[in-house]
């Protein structure tokens, strides 16, 4: 019985770039026309205060955020001018997604619409097909991304973690296909893993991140064990007692995940294999 | 003063709005208090994108139903 994680003979990813001799040495991927060192993807919602969102964002090291598009409040210029001003100080990149769109010309107009106020051509494309599960709506989805990639945006489309939508997603020439772990906001971590195993194997090339479902740092290591390129969270961190303690953990969590998919781990086996040689081993009588 | 020729009536972000006939975007952005040169935000009317550099020469018509939207928290 194999567990779903990459054994080095399966890995049909065939993504481990040449160990350095410094495990150390930063290990940059790309994605969407930039090159990102951290692999951490941190979206900016539900913070007990912007000051702990951008706390929380240092200690990520997340190079990209999440950001929503929402009507501008009438009555006062407020804190949302102050979220995207505190991103861009920080050199963050912005990504904003279609939250909230169940259709696919909802989430086209709102990318239309944040490529106009934050003049920038990514996009987390994001279609719900159901407000209790929030599982994404497929055929909703595919036509955005359609429609999204020849108006020349970038696309990292949220999916579910179905191969098949995945591969058209990436058909299409979505620049990151990101399943769910769980559904959004659950933090049950990777409920199956050997989905996520088999997009990555049948994608190879292609910029792949987890994006919801992860509760936890080990979740986010295990994506990345699996070959992931990132991970995209929010209320992991958001919600969780101490937020930037979170987020520190999750930028280790990622890291030690990333080395350990790139060292390629040993196949699981059922029975035991000695780790100490048995030859010179001396000779004592057993008693009969 | 304004008669009720001079003025239209329009949505903006949902909400009934009154604005002066044959508007543009940018002095309706103006109109309610938001300065068009700020960057960070977007309008569309009537669900079509107005590019930022079309705002001073599009117009908004009666019933025209304006969205104005900026960055906010999301995942």
């Amino acid at each position: 019985m194999s567990g779903p994680d990459l054994a080095r003979e399966t890995n049909g990813a065939g993504a481990h770039p040449p160990a350095p001799a410094d495990p150390s040495l930063s290990d940059p991927w790309e994605v969407a026309g930039l090159t990102l060192r951290s692999r951490v993807l941190l979206g900016t919602s539900r913070y007990p205060s912007l000051q702990v969102l951008l706390d929380s964002l240092d200690a990520s090291g997340a190079e990209l955020a999440t950001v929503a598009v929402r009507r501008v409040d009438l009555g006062e210029v407020g804190e949302e001018e102050s979220l995207l001003g505190a991103l861009l100080a920080r050199g963050v990149h912005v990504l904003p997604n279609t939250a909230g769109c169940y259709t696919a010309r909802e989430a086209v107009l709102t990318a239309q619409l944040a490529r106009e106020a934050l003049e920038t051509d990514l996009v987390k494309l994001e279609v719900i097909g159901d407000d209790e599960t929030l599982y994404p709506d497929a055929v909703e989805l595919l036509r955005a991304a359609a429609e999204l990639v020849a108006d020349g945006f970038q696309v990292l489309a949220y999916c579910g973690d179905d191969p098949v939508t995945a591969r058209r997603l990436a058909d299409l020439g979505c620049a990151a296909v990101m399943p769910l772990a769980a559904p959004i906001g659950s933090g049950m971590g990777l409920v199956n893993p050997y989905a996520l195993r088999l997009i990555r194997e049948q994608l190879p090339g292609v910029p792949l991140v987890v994006d919801a479902g992860i509760g936890t740092a080990s979740d986010a290591a295990r994506a990345l064990e699996l070959g992931y390129d990132g991970v995209l969270l929010n209320p992991a961190v958001a919600g969780a007692e101490h937020p930037a303690l979170m987020a520190a953990a999750v930028r280790h969590a990622v890291e030690a995940g990333r080395l350990a998919y790139r060292a390629g781990r040993i196949p699981r086996r059922l029975y035991a294999r000695a780790s100490t040689p048995s030859t010179g081993l001396i000779e004592v009588d057993r008693p009969r | 003063m304004a008669t009720p020729h001079d003025t239209m009536a329009i949505q903006v972000n949902g909400e009934p709005h009154e604005a002066p006939s044959g508007v543009t975007v940018e002095r309706l952005l103006r109109h309610i208090g938001r300065d068009p040169d700020l960057p960070g935000f977007a309008v569309a009317v009537n669900d079509a994108v107005v590019r930022r550099d079309e705002w001073v020469r599009a117009t908004v018509h009666d019933g025209d139903r304006v969205e104005i939207v900026t960055a906010s928290q999301g995942g």
